[in-house]
């Protein structure tokens, strides 16, 4: 390793990336591991606390808060640990929501839009293809409209909203990602995940922790997520220090 | 037509897990007055007249509820 | 209302008690009034009752599994049959323990919360064992596909199975799709659970230490399949109208997954001295089960057990199903510690009772004592028959009436299309349908899952240590061969663990069968415990524990012998493993491992091309299986392999459509001598696999010194499957066979 990279590394791993545990959280781990890989250091945040233990992003991961009962990511969206997230994030704490934190991040108001039950009725796990549309704190490490693979696995994961704010989010040019190919649940427009205005808030439906290692996923394609936020954190320190 | 309702409950004896989390989560949002929470579904039927009640009930028994778990309640409306 | 205690059992020792309704004997509930002394109390009655259950005290399938008792003993073995599972060394100071069990009842009455809630109970139990649980399979067999009762119990199973494993987080690797009108009205749900713990972390299920607090912790209490796993597995329902169904449970898998996660912690922190869960018989299985093999005696308050419902009477409360909840012995220093775990869990806990050294079971409800027991004699002491067996009449003409006198296609046009015929059968054609509803990444170390040969974990993400794991049964050879049907479930296991490049270590089994009170089916029982026993003994293979399931059976009619059998393997690395399809490296050679002989006997082209069953299932050759896994294995580890996929149910025929179909890439294959016999055989022993010339090569040497025959048979390339002498199939013709046959049975899936 020459010099600098050893810095880049160092620097790297000076990035902490929250990842919320909710009961019911399932890939928190996998988030985890992701933020690992990508160079960064995961930080095991815990819904019942008001501590966002000085992260520079959180990650609320997939999985099955509080059972889905009432509506998926409902119940989860009024935890302490929420309050602390929802006031940072408009205060730009850049958040990934994914799957069941995508329905959390809905839930909470930060997102337009609502997940709802997959229009064939059946939980569906697949690997599938996705276009990145919006450039975003998570995406900037993909070129605009990359294609790629990752597991999407839903039982409730079809996008929709009113139509004046599915064509607000089209014009602003919100739409995170958009499913090519079959439309594996029914998702309004093909929308697999959306962002809010500033690029910091999104969520996005599949799961791109599980495309991180070749031997356990379908790809690496997912890794783009992680290094994307450890640039932009890193990035953003470069302007706010030089 | 008439609109009749049909409700459809978990069984009192058969636990509801989805009402235990809402109760649960109502607590942690400061509502202590209430005391329990049961979910259940409700089905709007828009039925051509006269309403055979006979029929909807067998409707809801083989269909709309699992008479394993599920009890049901049927409202004509007027 | 008034309770029945023990000072009033003694009083009253004329009164009469409903002992037969709950399905005892009458020679039963005479021992039970021995052992006391007296008669026994209603609670009492109530605990004899379904701890003697057939589906609790295995009081007719006891004297047959001997024989896996007087296997010898394996190094790898480190806890054996009659813990809630087995646990099995894996090297680098890893155990893991796995196990399958049957929910078939239950889930033919009430499919989704059947299935859910049999995911739910295998996952306590290797939770109870100290390990973190990593992964479910799912073994599933249904009546004809097309029947109408299909049509109401799969989507419900899978929709359960699914609901409840995704909802967990536990990646479903892998399972079994089959069909036979055999199971019509008697669907197999059969469920595997595999954990990992440290060696020094595992758990067993005893309160020991005079003192110590006995706590109930989970999902309160409720009237839950009262008389629901216990009596339902001791009789039929044919007769019940819908209405009079039993009571069933509903699962809660958002309290399982805070279970799991507030045990584990408990465990980390050293918490506890002993574990059970509840399974079926509640508290009357876990109170008894912990007393007597620990210090002996334990007293306690039912009125501590938190409630759903206040109106339970003592009786039902001992009874009670309702699942997930677990039972802990704690040491009174560390209550403190426990009680706040469960705490950040949200997981209701309460004190329940004590451990004593009394050598009695005694239980007070609202300050009367109503049970007074030597708690041995409820867990363990219950009977045991040597029930009657012989072979059936029927038996010699089914084995005489072979497959020989069917008609066998000849032209290459006839071959292409019994070719396709099958592989559209729902028996032979994608699962995709199925397990598209299974989450099969969470948690992140699942490199295979099915369609594969068998699941494929990572256990460490350093060393690359993993394991592979497979079930397998076929009981359409055990009804022709009961002995050779269960070796033959054991071999495909096996080879389905071998052909990932795994070394086979251990076996679970699940044994499905019709009424024990039947002859014929006690000795299909017997045959087959005999049958896996001497499999295992010649493959070397410890048996680390099983679940039977009897009364599998509609009126007199009983299912075929259906031992599933779950083979456990251990990859050094699991970067090294094996995939089944082709096309992944340039210039892929395709060699078929293993002897082809002309047996039809229960195949797959003789049940669906002419619904026929009859003759003698293929040979089980053991030594030939371990030979072809030691080669396997080899060439996993040198990497001369780019595939491997294995040759069961459909034969070759099969093997090679899912292994063309998996990348999408063509073969040209050229076969030896009779071309029906070649594709549609079911020989057991044999896996297709491909590689680089160099590496066939190297295989080749290998195979000449293990005396394994291998034949080449073709190249891959090209967007058909050309076989010679068969009318070529373009890959989308054969894709298009192959995948729509469940969706077409059971609705498509893709959104409107």
């Amino acid at each position: 390793m020459t010099a600098s990279a050893q810095d880049v590394a160092g620097d790297l791993a000076d990035v902490r990336i929250g990842v919320v545990t909710f009961p019911g959280s399932l890939d928190d781990g996998d988030a985890a591991r992701a933020v690992r890989l990508a160079g960064g250091s995961p930080v095991a945040l815990w819904h019942g606390t008001h501590d966002l233990e000085a992260v520079d992003a959180v990650i609320l991961p997939g999985g099955f808060s509080y059972g889905d009962y009432l509506r998926a990511g409902a119940i989860a969206s009024f935890s302490p640990i929420m309050r602390e997230i929802i006031d940072a994030a408009r205060r730009g704490l850049p958040v990934l929501g994914i799957c069941n934190g995508f329905q959390v991040l809905c839930e909470a108001g930060l997102l337009p839009g609502a997940l709802t039950r997959n229009a064939h009725l059946h939980f569906r796990n697949r690997d599938q293809c996705l276009r990145i549309e919006a450039r975003t704190a998570w995406t900037g490490d993909f070129e605009p409209g990359a294609e790629i693979v990752v597991p999407v696995k839903n039982g409730e994961g079809r996008y929709v909203a009113g139509a004046e704010v599915l064509a607000a989010v089209e014009a602003e040019g919100r739409v995170l990602a958009r499913y090519v190919g079959a439309n594996p649940n029914g998702s309004s427009r093909d929308i697999a995940g959306v962002t809010d205005s500033t690029g910091r808030i999104v969520g996005l439906m599949p799961h791109p922790e599980h495309a991180v290692e070749a031997l356990t996923g379908p790809s690496t394609d997912g890794l783009g997520f992680f290094t994307s936020i450890l640039a932009s954190i890193l990035g953003a320190r470069a302007v706010s220090t030089g | 037509m008439t609109r009749v309702v049909v409700d459809v409950m978990l069984k009192t004896e058969i636990s509801d897990p989805q009402g235990q989390a809402v109760l649960s989560a109502l607590t942690k949002l400061g509502h202590q007055g209430v005391q329990a929470v049961r979910q259940g579904k409700r089905f709007e039927l828009e039925v051509t007249d006269p309403v055979d009640e006979a029929a909807i009930r067998q409707i809801a028994d083989t269909l709309l509820a699992n008479p394993v778990i599920e009890d049901f309640s049927v409202h004509v409306q007027t | 209302m008034k309770i029945d205690t023990v000072e009033a059992a003694g009083r009253t020792p004329d009164q009469e008690q409903p002992h037969a309704a709950l399905g005892l004997r009458g020679d039963e509930y005479q021992r039970i009034r021995d052992i006391l002394d007296r008669r026994p109390t209603s609670a009492e009655l109530a605990m004899y009752s379904v701890m003697w259950s057939e589906h609790c005290s295995y009081k007719s399938s006891k004297v047959h599994l001997r024989p896996f008792g007087d296997l010898p003993s394996s190094e790898r073995l480190m806890v054996g049959i009659g813990e809630n599972a087995g646990v099995v060394d894996i090297g680098d100071g890893y155990a893991v323990t796995f196990k399958a069990e049957s929910h078939n009842h239950p889930s033919y009455v009430e499919p989704y919360q059947g299935a859910a809630t049999g995911v739910g109970g295998i996952v306590r139990d290797i939770l109870t064992m100290g390990a973190r649980p990593l992964a479910v399979m799912d073994p599933l067999r249904f009546g004809p596909p097309e029947a109408a009762d299909t049509a109401r119990v799969l989507p419900g199973v899978v929709a359960g199975v699914g609901g409840y494993g995704n909802c967990l987080g536990l990646p479903n690797i892998g399972g079994e799709l089959v069909f036979d009108g055999c199971y019509a009205g008697n669907p197999l749900v059969n469920v595997l659970c595999v954990g990992v713990m440290r060696h020094e972390d595992i758990k067993l299920a005893r309160a020991p230490g005079p003192g110590n607090a006995v706590i109930i912790f989970g999902s309160r209490t409720g009237p839950d399949g009262i008389g629901g796993a216990s009596i339902l597995a001791s009789e039929t329902f044919e007769d019940q109208k819908p209405t009079k169904r039993p009571s069933v449970q509903v699962g809660d898998p958002f309290t399982e997954k805070l279970l799991i996660e507030c045990c584990l912690e408990i465990f980390a922190a050293d918490l506890v001295v002993g574990i059970q869960d509840f399974g079926a018989a509640g508290l009357s299985c876990a109170t008894t089960e912990l007393a007597s093999a620990g210090t002996g005696g334990m007293h306690v308050v039912l009125d501590e057990v938190p409630l759903r419902d206040q109106t339970m009477t003592c009786e039902e409360i001992l009874m009670s199903e309702s699942q997930e909840r677990m039972c802990a012995i704690v040491e009174p220093d560390k209550v403190d510690g426990f009680l706040a775990i469960c705490a950040k869990w949200e997981v209701r806990a309460a004190v329940i009772g004590t451990v004593n050294d009394s050598g009695r079971l005694t239980v007070e409800w609202r300050g009367e004592q109503i049970v007074d027991v030597p708690p041995r004699t409820v867990a363990h002491d219950g009977p045991v028959y040597e029930r009657p067996l012989s072979r059936p009449d029927d038996q010699d003409a089914l084995q005489a009436d072979t497959p020989d006198r069917l008609s066998r296609p000849s032209s290459a046009d006839e071959l292409r299309d019994t070719l396709l015929g099958l592989i559209a059968h729902p028996n032979l054609a994608d699962k995709t349908w199925v397990t598209e509803q299974y989450d099969s990444y969470v948690r992140g170390n699942t490199v295979l899952s099915q369609p594969e040969d068998a699941g494929v974990l990572r256990i460490d993400e350093q060393t690359h240590r993993g394991i592979a794991l497979s079930t397998d049964g076929n009981g359409r050879y055990g009804r022709l061969d009961p002995y050779v049907g269960a070796q033959l479930a054991v071999a495909e296991a096996y080879r389905n663990v071998a052909v990932t490049g795994a070394t086979p270590i251990a076996i679970t089994d699940c044994l499905n069968f019709g009424s024990p009170e039947e002859p014929g089916v006690m000795w299909q029982f017997a045959e087959s415990i005999r049958g896996i026993a001497d499999a295992c003994r010649e493959l070397g293979l410890p048996v680390t524990g099983g679940n039977v399931s009897f009364y599998n059976q509609t009126g007199d009619v009983a299912i075929h012998p259906t031992p599933v059998i779950g083979v456990l393997g251990v990859l050094d690395d699991v970067r090294l493993r094996l995939r089944q399809g082709l096309g992944r490296a340039a210039g892929e050679q395709i060699a078929l491992l293993g002897t082809t002989r002309a047996e039809f006997g229960g195949s797959q082209w003789a049940g669906i091309m002419h619904g026929h069953l009859g003759g003698l299932p293929p040979t089980a050759d053991l030594a030939a299986e371990a030979r072809l896994a030691g080669v396997l294995a080899q060439a996993a580890a040198r990497q001369w392999l780019t595939a491997a996929h294995d040759v069961s149910d459909g034969g070759l025929a099969a093997t090679l459509t899912e292994s063309v179909l998996r990348y999408g890439v063509g073969a040209q294959i050229s076969l030896p001598g009779d071309r029906f016999v070649a594709l549609f055989s079911e020989s057991a022993g044999r896996a297709l696999v491909a590689g680089t010339a160099y590496g066939l090569a190297a295989l080749e040497v290998a195979c000449t010194e293990a005396r394994v025959p291998v034949t080449r048979i073709g190249t891959v390339g090209g967007d058909e499957l050309a076989i010679d002498g068969v009318t070529p199939i373009p890959l989308a013709d054969l894709r298009t066979a192959w995948t729509d046959a469940l969706p077409r049975l059971f609705g498509a899936v893709t959104p409107p």
